[in-house]
């Protein structure tokens, strides 16, 4: 009995210090599973090796002239005021001319690439999917397949209320994640029904904000099935941090099942014309928890918080029912 | 401080008041450099105490200290205050205090309009702090929650605390304005006979050119603020897709503001970085026209790259190239400038006052700001940095490490001939050490944060954040408690503690203000100096 307290103290220690349980490399993102991420990631190490010998190399200087020509050690000042010598001008001339190359040759050559391969969000895309952003909340359309579901934050209030969370994936649970297939090209459009948002997931390398009245778009090619997560990166107001983005991908069988799977379920949802009322007051129940239970209380008093202790303080001209 | 108050019995043939009215009515550009500066540090200890809710509600997940609408807005009340409360007008301060001084003038060009445009500055914080303050004993919901930025359509939908902040916005951009138009109108008019603009300090040369942009960007921000309110109140749809506007235009308006407000705080800071380091290596400035062409690049540059902010905001291939381009090109004179710092302290006889020690942390610090925007500035790869707290790190190092670095180094230099009294060097060299600790902690730990993929403005977060969180939190309380030494330090020199300083006050410092006793008189260089 006390072993297992022990076990379940000693893995909560090790779920809060994931950082140091799995020894991740701290300067690296999280694992990339995109073209674009790959990308990312290898100009980040190679900025990052770049920037810390150009670092270095300035401290050094620095570090040399603090100890080397200390007034207490009785150093002499000189008294030049710009370069003298042709060989001074040149050396002055040299860090200048590195950061050119480095900014236009090392970074920028690649650099263009990047953002040619990125915009080129058409080419040989096989799927089209939507995302629409809302407060506080991720909307998913299949155009193409007629399918169209709501993402909600699924993390328990418990959990939110605790004051020390134990989920591993606290705040970065949904209920309905967006599928995607592995290995094949995504168009992702974009667009927002209130303000703006970000749709950021960081194993992806992408991070583009949902315009209200506008659409954007990015593109996706995910190598290997497996559960993404992200969050919403463009402040839209008291949710902002509550709108996690979870993507499933899967592979090309499993998708198509879980395609063919939701068109089922769609149709025959759409094919019930008649509800009985404890049907409608299940269907209203399910509505009010996916649509209004995050801006309005059962009361109907109005609430913006997703703490639902904040709620009956805060009021909102805007959001009162 | 308290003799340069009292010492102006030498000239009361005009009878100027004393006490509270003095304080109100002076003209004189020491006493609204003082009242610019003092003003400064009360933001920057408000600033900092909205900071420190920040991290105190980021310390561990799952915290319940401020509600996620009060995290709002002390987030935004945090930027605002702290760019807009404490750094532009502590540096309008010295500028004040320290032009006529360096070129030889009796007071600024435009006296009443110096006095009118500090005083903007006091109603223009009451109006952007006072919804907070009432929220807190429970009248309406709070002051301007859309973060500094005001991206619409947040800040169209947001509550009344929004048209408050517009209204401060246009009351510190008249300020800032009239202020501009002074420093630049005294430059050109009343240096001492003799000073040629290529002879100017180089503090004057960055305020000059901080002046420029000033005028040059501010009118966007209150254009846009304008338009902001008339699409809150007046219905227009300038940033409504609804009516034929674009979301997108505002972040256009702000960042054409925002960017060069950069380098609008970090010139006059860049400007005192050239006087303290020859002072303390006693070794003339190094590559003085470089430097003040570097100004001008980095000032022409700063309003034509304003969309890198915004590269995520779904930009034309053109534009993302454009932009990135144009923003790579910036670290060329910044490039010349440091090697410029770095060339007046190479062979040097260097010494490691206060002032000293702030600036090489200056020089470290900004210089770890300026590498990581090298990093920021790929289109591409902003996609992971940008709003992630690698974001949140770049940006403070660049604004904390640069210019609050360097005001205070410029407050430890010229505070003994402000005060005629020397601070606490013991003090002054904690208080060194414990910034420069406190504040690696508290954001070299946002670097990892960013990249392990955190967003910023968010008032809770998933666990694998946790631990750099705690460490990044425990930093800032360190870097908070330790600028209370800063406060200290001015305070007893302002009360006429501490050691009398000489009219050199350091042993290698150059300068007409360095002329002067310390404190100097209430009237200075009536009769102006030749420079030969």
């Amino acid at each position: 009995m006390i072993k297992q307290r022990k076990l379940i103290l000693g893995s909560t220690c090790l779920t809060l210090v994931p950082q140091l349980a799995f020894a991740r490399n701290p300067f690296e993102f999280q694992t990339p599973v995109t073209p674009i991420a790959r990308e990312t990631l290898y100009v980040h190490d190679l900025f990052l090796t770049i920037i810390a010998v150009l670092f270095s190399v300035g401290f050094g200087f620095l570090l040399f002239s603090v100890i080397r020509y200390r007034a207490s050690r009785g150093h002499r000042p000189a008294l030049f005021s710009a370069p003298r010598t042709p060989l001074q001008w040149a050396l002055s001339a040299l860090p200048i001319l590195t950061l050119v190359v480095i900014d236009y040759i090392v970074m920028g050559i690649p650099a263009y690439h990047a953002v040619l391969t990125l915009a080129n969000t058409r080419e040989d895309a096989a799927l089209v999917v939507k995302v629409t952003g809302s407060q506080w909340r991720w909307r998913y359309d299949y155009p193409d397949q007629g399918i169209s579901f709501i993402s909600n934050l699924s993390t328990s209030q418990e959990q939110r209320d605790s004051g020390a969370p134990t989920d591993p994936n606290y705040l970065l649970e949904v209920d309905k994640p967006l599928v995607l297939p592995v290995g094949k090209k995504v168009r992702v459009l974009l667009t927002s029904t209130d303000v703006i948002h970000a749709w950021w997931i960081p194993s992806f390398g992408i991070k583009q904000d949902a315009v209200p009245g506008f659409l954007r778009e990015t593109w996706v090619k995910i190598d290997r099935p497996g559960i993404y997560r992200g969050q919403c990166a463009e402040l839209g107001g008291g949710g902002h941090g509550f709108m996690p983005i979870v993507v499933e991908a899967k592979a090309q069988p499993d998708f198509d099942k879980w395609l063919a799977d939701a068109q089922t379920a769609a149709a025959q949802a759409a094919a019930v014309t008649t509800l009985s009322k404890p049907e409608l007051l299940k269907r209203g129940q399910q509505d009010y928890a996916t649509y209004c239970a995050l801006c309005h209380q059962p009361t109907g008093l109005a609430c913006r918080a997703p703490f639902r202790r904040s709620l009956a303080a805060s009021r909102s001209p805007r959001r009162r029912p | 401080m308290s003799s340069a108050i009292t010492d102006f019995g030498h000239h009361d043939a005009h009878g100027e008041p004393r006490g509270l009215l003095r304080w109100l009515t002076t003209t004189n550009h020491k006493d609204i450099g003082i009242l610019y500066m003092l003003f400064g540090l009360t933001m920057f200890l408000l600033g900092g105490f909205f900071a420190e809710l920040i991290r105190g509600q980021l310390i561990h997940p799952a915290n319940h200290l401020l509600t996620p609408e009060l995290y709002n807005q002390v987030i935004t009340l945090h930027g605002l205050v702290m760019v807009f409360g404490a750094l532009m007008p502590v540096t309008a301060g010295f500028a004040n205090y320290l032009v006529p001084l360096m070129i030889g003038a009796p007071d600024m060009a435009l006296p009443r309009l110096n006095n009118w445009g500090f005083w903007l500055l006091p109603p223009a914080a009451i109006v952007l702090v006072l919804p907070f303050v009432l929220k807190l004993i429970g009248i309406g919901n709070g002051p301007v929650d859309t973060g500094w930025t005001m991206y619409a359509p947040l800040s169209v939908q947001g509550g009344p605390g929004v048209d408050f902040a517009i209204f401060a916005i246009f009351l510190l951009g008249a300020s800032s304005l009239m202020a501009s138009i002074n420093i630049v109108v005294t430059i050109f008019n009343l240096r001492a006979p003799g000073m040629t603009l290529m002879q100017m300090p180089l503090f004057v040369w960055s305020w000059l050119m901080t002046s420029f942009l000033l005028i040059a960007v501010f009118p966007a921000l209150i254009a846009g603020s304008a338009m902001l309110l008339a699409d809150r109140h007046f219905g227009t749809h300038f940033f409504s897709a609804a009516g034929g506007g674009d979301p997108v235009l505002w972040e256009h308006l702000f960042w054409f503001f925002g960017h060069p407000e950069v380098y609008i705080l970090l010139f006059p800071t860049a400007g005192i970085m050239s006087h303290i380091l020859p002072t303390f290596a006693r070794k003339p400035v190094f590559g003085y026209r470089a430097q003040v062409y570097s100004y001008w690049a980095i000032a022409a540059l700063s309003v034509v790259v304003w969309a890198h902010h915004m590269f995520t905001s779904g930009m034309p291939v053109a534009g993302q190239l454009y932009f990135m381009y144009s923003t790579m090109l910036i670290s060329v004179p910044l490039g010349v400038l440091f090697f410029c710092w770095m060339g007046t302290i190479w062979q040097g006889a260097l010494s490691f006052e206060t002032p000293m020690l702030f600036a090489l942390g200056y020089i470290v610090l900004f210089g770890i700001g300026g590498l990581t925007g090298l990093v920021l500035a790929d289109a591409v790869a902003d996609q992971q940095y940008h709003n992630s707290f690698f974001l949140v790190a770049h940006f403070h190092y660049a604004l904390f490490g640069g210019p609050i670095m360097g005001v205070i180094a410029g407050v430890y230099y010229w505070l003994p001939k402000m005060t005629g009294r020397m601070y606490s060097e013991r003090l002054g060299k904690w208080h060194f050490w414990l910034t420069m600790i406190g504040f690696n902690i508290t954001f070299m730990s946002q670097f990892f944060l960013g990249v392990a993929g955190m967003p910023r403005r968010i008032p809770d977060y998933a666990l694998q954040f946790a631990p750099l969180n705690m460490v990044s939190s425990l930093g800032a309380f360190l870097l908070g408690a330790s600028q209370l030494l800063l406060v200290y330090n001015i305070a007893r020199a302002a009360a006429g503690y501490g050691k009398p300083a000489t009219n050199e006050v350091w042993d290698g410092a150059q300068g007409l203000e360095f002329t002067l006793p310390s404190p100097p008189p209430h009237h200075t260089f009536e009769e102006q100096p030749v420079v030969t």
